[in-house]
């Protein structure tokens, strides 16, 4: 890593020619025309066909696979179970979306001993057809011994609930327990006296959330072909975040060398965190190991991807927090149980840390449990955990407010973190926008128009995230006409081909359309980390960067050498080169620096500095007193980009994860019946939006440029789905008067509480007292 | 997905026939909108479809001089959105054919296809019941009528007997001062099955002041779709005021006898009844009446 990753800023002084604008995607075209290939897309010649099976109870035990008849079918090529995969053992390492033991990613790949979930792997077949590997599936026996199902944290957690993970026990702030349950971890972060706090409040209001699992919904289900060669190698087509994440994870489990696998990325069709974890990979690459080295195509229908890939975990959430009389916070308190699924992994650390993140406070206690219970495994979703805890937080703040006769915004810019603050783990923030933020949503025509129209209420919120720098590498090279080749290996989710090469442009001094950028496969270029954490334009966008200035070098060293001057002579005018009376354009110095040698260079990067993303939305909401529907009638989102790179992208990020929101808050969840059977595996019944359902999300970016990045960039990906749910809770609020305690506050849910209020009962989703 | 057999047939003998051979394992075959999706999901097994859509009779649209339609099973409901005379005779038909899918299924999904998939959801069914339609038979022992409101038996079960279609649906002529409307409730705009449903047909007197016939049919809060068969006798003669739209209502949250499903509430389900069907009833009122007191969904303006 070069010296420009000094703590102090970074930010480069010259004018911005390219960063900020919005030209055309490379990708953009063959995306439209539908000739850009997708993870289903791959078809090799002679290629098999494989099919999970997958159990059809929620926990059980598996008594014996009889797999001989499946294997017997003709057109049968090859049939594995859990003991086709290499014992894994209790090692804990870096797999995928988190650090965990080997033994449960392998677990969760097939289920050995018992099934966790329902729709979990039991076995796979791969076969000369589609319909006679769908026939085989139905060949295979498996006996099955039923086992009581724990469907949430609070029965998870009950005294003498049925143990899900043989020989769990806690690992409680560091220490194990001596005792083995259904609850993983406990971590807690704390500050100052918490009950002097809650003493100083002149208000406390303590309450009780509960939020369901609800899954990332990408348009692209799962899919990947596999070639394992007779003497290892292996070849992997895979729509993926991270193909590097891809190889390490095959690796480790089927215990290959990282040189042996090579990882193709197709394009994806989103990710959202949940095309992180591998879940047909290895199947494919045993498969087709079995199989005789023929390929093996995996493709998930719509109805695996919701049982069978991670969604995000439903919790039990208490917020409590006091203010004194100036609208000051006094002491904040979040507990937070997270429903990991079947093997440890929630998101309630990342949770954590987003809890009370936008608000400044001396006395603080956040403390999160990591709790099984027999759901599929939880996996990454767009700033994972934080949509939860903010639901609570900011409905709470809304509660908080209001009981002091303070302005929503006011209350928040009062209490609003700055550089220098802490967040909840005790970490001070650098310089961040969150004020900034606030003040733009107060100055947005939204905000200061009056609210009109019977049964509406009007709601803000807002959010804090992260982010995160990661590792990168990338190369460049120098065409001797002037164009240059820029190679990554960052999946691209969200136009970031176009927001890198626009940072190579930039720094090179050369145009957007001078640079062709592709993205490579594992053996192209070195580690990237996934496309995650919203890190890619911020950090591969910084290998781009320093790729400019290391060709921009180099070409001044070999132009030196032509013109037999010291390279000190030469300086850079409108993207050309000059010494004296000596002048070229960018084209003409190309090709004098090409034509002896060609001219190549690497990066590889691990930024650190990646600056805090904050947001603060507001929106107006209609509530149909009669049938409890909520219509959203108008959103605004204000969200700090640093520097916005392409702002049009920027602005899609914003409105993708409002829309995401929007559907978590009014409408998706996950629907078990008693034996944990999901009821709702489909598009028909997880009900997401569609664009019928919302209205057109308006943008506003503000730019508090990260002084950890060139060009100021922070990750732009994620925060903006943390404050949806806790705005359209205050303006339900605000438009009924009731206080919604539960997600989604879908229509059964809203009508409900109506009539319970009408009747002078209370009815579910109510907010409850802690 | 199984294999099955496909045969296309162009008379209603040939389909009939080849139904009756195929016995439990033969389905016909309209639009597929429910059919094909129901067997690519395995929820369906068959081993033969018998393809109704060459047969000239079921694409027939026929208006008798003394009012009323005679519509083809097959006719889709593409072709109904699309229809002058059948829209000027029949507007309120419009709120369900327009409303099942979008412009791609309509263009497939025929009637007789929604009503013999027998959902307790469908969007055409309490439509049909409001509109007093009858279903023609054909079948091995002969051609026979059905009222629809008596047509589904269960959850995806009718009268059919084994080689039995649908060969059309009368409409009877509606009276002066007709009405009708059919409204259902979705958490969602599109993309969604009703979580309830309510379908009115009004008649008014000539002073336009009160219900010389009311019929109320309703979607999802059964087995099959149900008529409301108290309001028929209950409203007729009674002024049109809010009183006797609230009793409307009352009358259907009565008759609504729903489940609890991913879908929405036993609750839920039993107060949009009332809420619908007052909502279907304004909407109707305004269309008997060429008002326009109501939204598109039936609130007060
Ligand atoms: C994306 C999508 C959205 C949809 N939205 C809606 C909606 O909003 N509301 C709604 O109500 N439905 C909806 N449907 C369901 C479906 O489109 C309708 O029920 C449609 O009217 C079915 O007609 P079809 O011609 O496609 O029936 P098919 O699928 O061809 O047949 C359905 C059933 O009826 C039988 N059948 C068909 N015709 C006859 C006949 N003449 N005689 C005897 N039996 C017959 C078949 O054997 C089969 O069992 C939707 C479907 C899809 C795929």
């Amino acid at each position: 890593m070069s010296s420009t990753s000094s703590p102090s800023s970074v930010l480069v002084e010259t004018p911005l020619r390219v960063v900020g604008t919005r030209p055309v995607r490379p990708d953009g075209i063959e995306k439209v025309n539908g000739r850009a290939l997708y993870g289903a897309d791959v078809q090799l010649p002679g290629a098999l066909q494989g099919r999970v099976l997958r159990s059809p109870h929620a926990h059980a035990r598996i008594r014996r696979i009889d797999t001989s008849a499946a294997a017997a079918l003709p057109g049968v090529r090859a049939v594995i179970t859990a003991r086709d995969l290499p014992p894994a053992p209790d090692r804990v390492e870096e797999m995928g979306d988190r650090t965990t033991s080997l033994r449960y990613v392998t677990d969760n790949l097939l289920a050995s001993e018992k099934v966790l979930y329902q729709g979990h792997a039991v076995a796979a077949v791969a076969a000369t057809s589609d319909a006679i590997a769908e026939a085989a599936l139905a060949l295979i026996q498996v006996d099955y011994e039923l086992l009581p199902v724990v469907m949430t944290a609070g029965a998870a957690l009950a005294p003498g609930a049925p143990q899900i993970l043989p020989g769990l026990r806690a690992e409680r702030m560091g220490q194990r327990d001596p005792q083995p349950s259904n609850l993983a971890s406990m971590v807690r972060h704390e500050r100052g006296d918490l009950e002097a706090g809650f003493r100083r409040a002149k208000v406390v209001i303590d309450r009780r959330f509960r939020t369901e699992t609800v899954h990332q919904g990408y348009i692209e289900p799962h899919a990947t072909t596999a070639i394992c060669q007779p003497d290892g190698q292996v070849t992997i087509w895979a729509t993926t975040q991270g193909i590097f994440s891809v190889r390490s994870q095959i690796a480790a489990v089927l215990q290959i060398p990282l040189a042996h696998i090579k990882v193709i990325p197709t394009e994806i069709g989103g990710g959202f965190g949940g095309k992180i974890t591998v879940y047909l990979e290895p199947l494919a690459v045993v498969l087709s190991r079995k199989a005789g080295s023929l390929p093996v195509r995996l493709v998930m229908s719509r109805t695996e991807v919701l049982t069978s890939t991670g969604p995000t975990a439903g919790s039990d959430i208490r917020i409590r927090m006091g203010a004194d009389a100036s609208g000051k916070l006094t002491a904040a308190h979040a507990e937070l149980y997270y429903e990991a699924g079947a093997f440890p992994g929630s998101p309630v650390g990342a949770a954590l840390v987003v809890s009370f993140a936008p608000y400044a406070c001396a006395t603080m206690r956040v403390d999160g449990y990591d709790v099984i219970v027999n759901r599929p495994r939880s996996a990454a979703y767009r700033a994972p955990g934080g949509t939860n805890v903010a639901f609570g937080v900011e409905s709470v703040v809304d509660e908080l407010a209001a009981a002091l006769s303070i302005d929503p915004i006011e209350f928040r810019l009062r209490n609003g973190v700055k550089e220098g603050d802490l967040r909840p783990n005790n970490e001070p923030y650098a310089r961040i926008g969150h004020l900034e933020c606030l003040r733009a949503l107060q100055q947005t025509e939204h905000y200061r128009s009056p609210l009109t129209g019977r049964n509406r209420g009007r709601g803000v919120a807002c959010g804090a995230w992260g982010n995160w720098g990661g590792q990168s590498s990338a190369t460049a090279a120098l065409n001797a006409d002037g164009s240059v080749s820029l190679n990554t290996a960052s999946t691209d989710i969200g136009g970031s081909r176009a927001s890198i090469a626009m940072q190579l442009a930039e720094s090179l001094g050369i145009s957007y359309e001078q640079v062709k950028p592709r993205i490579g496969d594992t053996d192209s270029v070195s580690h990237n980390d996934v496309t995650g954490g919203s890190r890619t334009t911020f950090a591969t966008g910084w290998a781009a960067y320093e790729l400019g200035q290391k060709i921009a070098a180099e070409m001044t060293a070999r132009l030196a050498a032509a013109w037999k001057i010291s390279a000190e002579a030469i300086t850079r005018k409108s993207g050309g080169f000059a010494s004296g009376t000596q002048a070229v354009d960018f084209a003409e110095a190309a090709r004098i620096a090409c034509d002896d040698e060609p001219l190549m260079v690497s990066v590889t990067v691990n930024p650190k500095l990646y600056g805090a993303g904050f947001s603060a939305q507001c929106v107006d909401v209609e509530v149909d007193p009669d049938t409890g529907k909520v219509t959203i009638v108008r959103y605004t989102i204000v969200q700090d980009a640093g520097r916005a790179v392409h702002p049009s992208y920027v602005e899609g990020q914003m409105q993708g994860g409002v829309a995401q929101g929007v559907g978590w808050a009014l409408n998706e969840e996950y629907v078990y019946n008693e034996r944990g059977e999901l009821l709702n595996g489909s598009f028909l019944d997880y009900r997401m939006p569609t664009a019928c359902d919302l209205p057109m999300i308006e943008t506003v970016i503000v730019e508090v440029a990260n002084p950890g990045h060139p060009y100021g960039v922070r990750g732009v990906g994620e925060v903006n789905i943390i404050p949806p749910a806790g705005a359209i809770a205050n303006a339900i609020h605000q438009a009924t008067g009731l206080r919604m305690g539960a997600l989604p506050m879908s229509p059964p849910r809203v009508l409900s509480a109506l009539l319970a209020r009408k009747n002078g009962s209370k009815g579910c989703g109510a907010v409850s007292q802690g | 997905m199984q294999a099955f057999d496909y045969l296309p047939a162009v008379s209603v003998d040939e389909a009939v026939a080849a139904l009756a051979a195929g016995g439990a394992g033969a389905r016909a075959l309209g639009g597929g909108t429910d059919l094909i999706a129901q067997i690519k999901e395995g929820r369906r097994s068959v081993a033969r479809i018998v393809d109704l859509k060459r047969i000239p009779a079921l694409a027939e649209i026929k208006f008798p001089p003394e009012g009323g339609a005679w519509i083809g099973a097959a006719v889709t409901c593409r072709t109904l959105n699309q229809h002058v005379e059948f829209k000027r005779r029949f507007p309120g038909m419009h709120d369900s054919t327009h409303l099942i899918g979008g412009v791609q299924i309509q263009g497939r999904a025929t009637i007789g296809g929604n009503l013999c998939n027998a959902s307790p959801a469908a969007d055409g069914i309490p439509n049909l019941i409001a509109h007093r339609v009858r279903v023609h038979v054909a079948g091995p022992a002969g051609a026979r009528v059905v009222p629809v409101e008596a047509f589904c038996v269960g959850p995806g079960r009718t009268v059919l007997a084994t080689g039995e279609l649908v060969v059309a649906f009368e409409f009877p002529a509606s009276p002066v001062r007709f009405g009708a409307a059919y409204l259902r409730f979705t958490p969602r705009n599109e993309m969604d099955i009703a979580v309830a449903g309510a379908a009115a047909a009004v008649e008014l007197d000539d002073a336009g002041q009160n219900f010389k016939s009311v019929r109320l049919a309703l979607g999802a809060v059964g087995p099959t779709p149900l008529l409301v068969e108290s309001a028929g006798p209950r409203l007729a003669g009674q002024p049109v005021n809010d009183a006797s739209l609230e009793l409307a209502g009352s009358l259907a949250r009565a008759v609504a006898k729903p489940i609890t499903d991913m879908r929405g509430t036993i609750e839920q389900r039993q107060h949009l009844a009332g809420v619908l069907t007052v909502r279907a009833l304004r909407l109707a009122l305004d269309r008997a009446r060429g008002t326009r007191t109501v939204d598109a969904l039936g609130r007060p303006l």
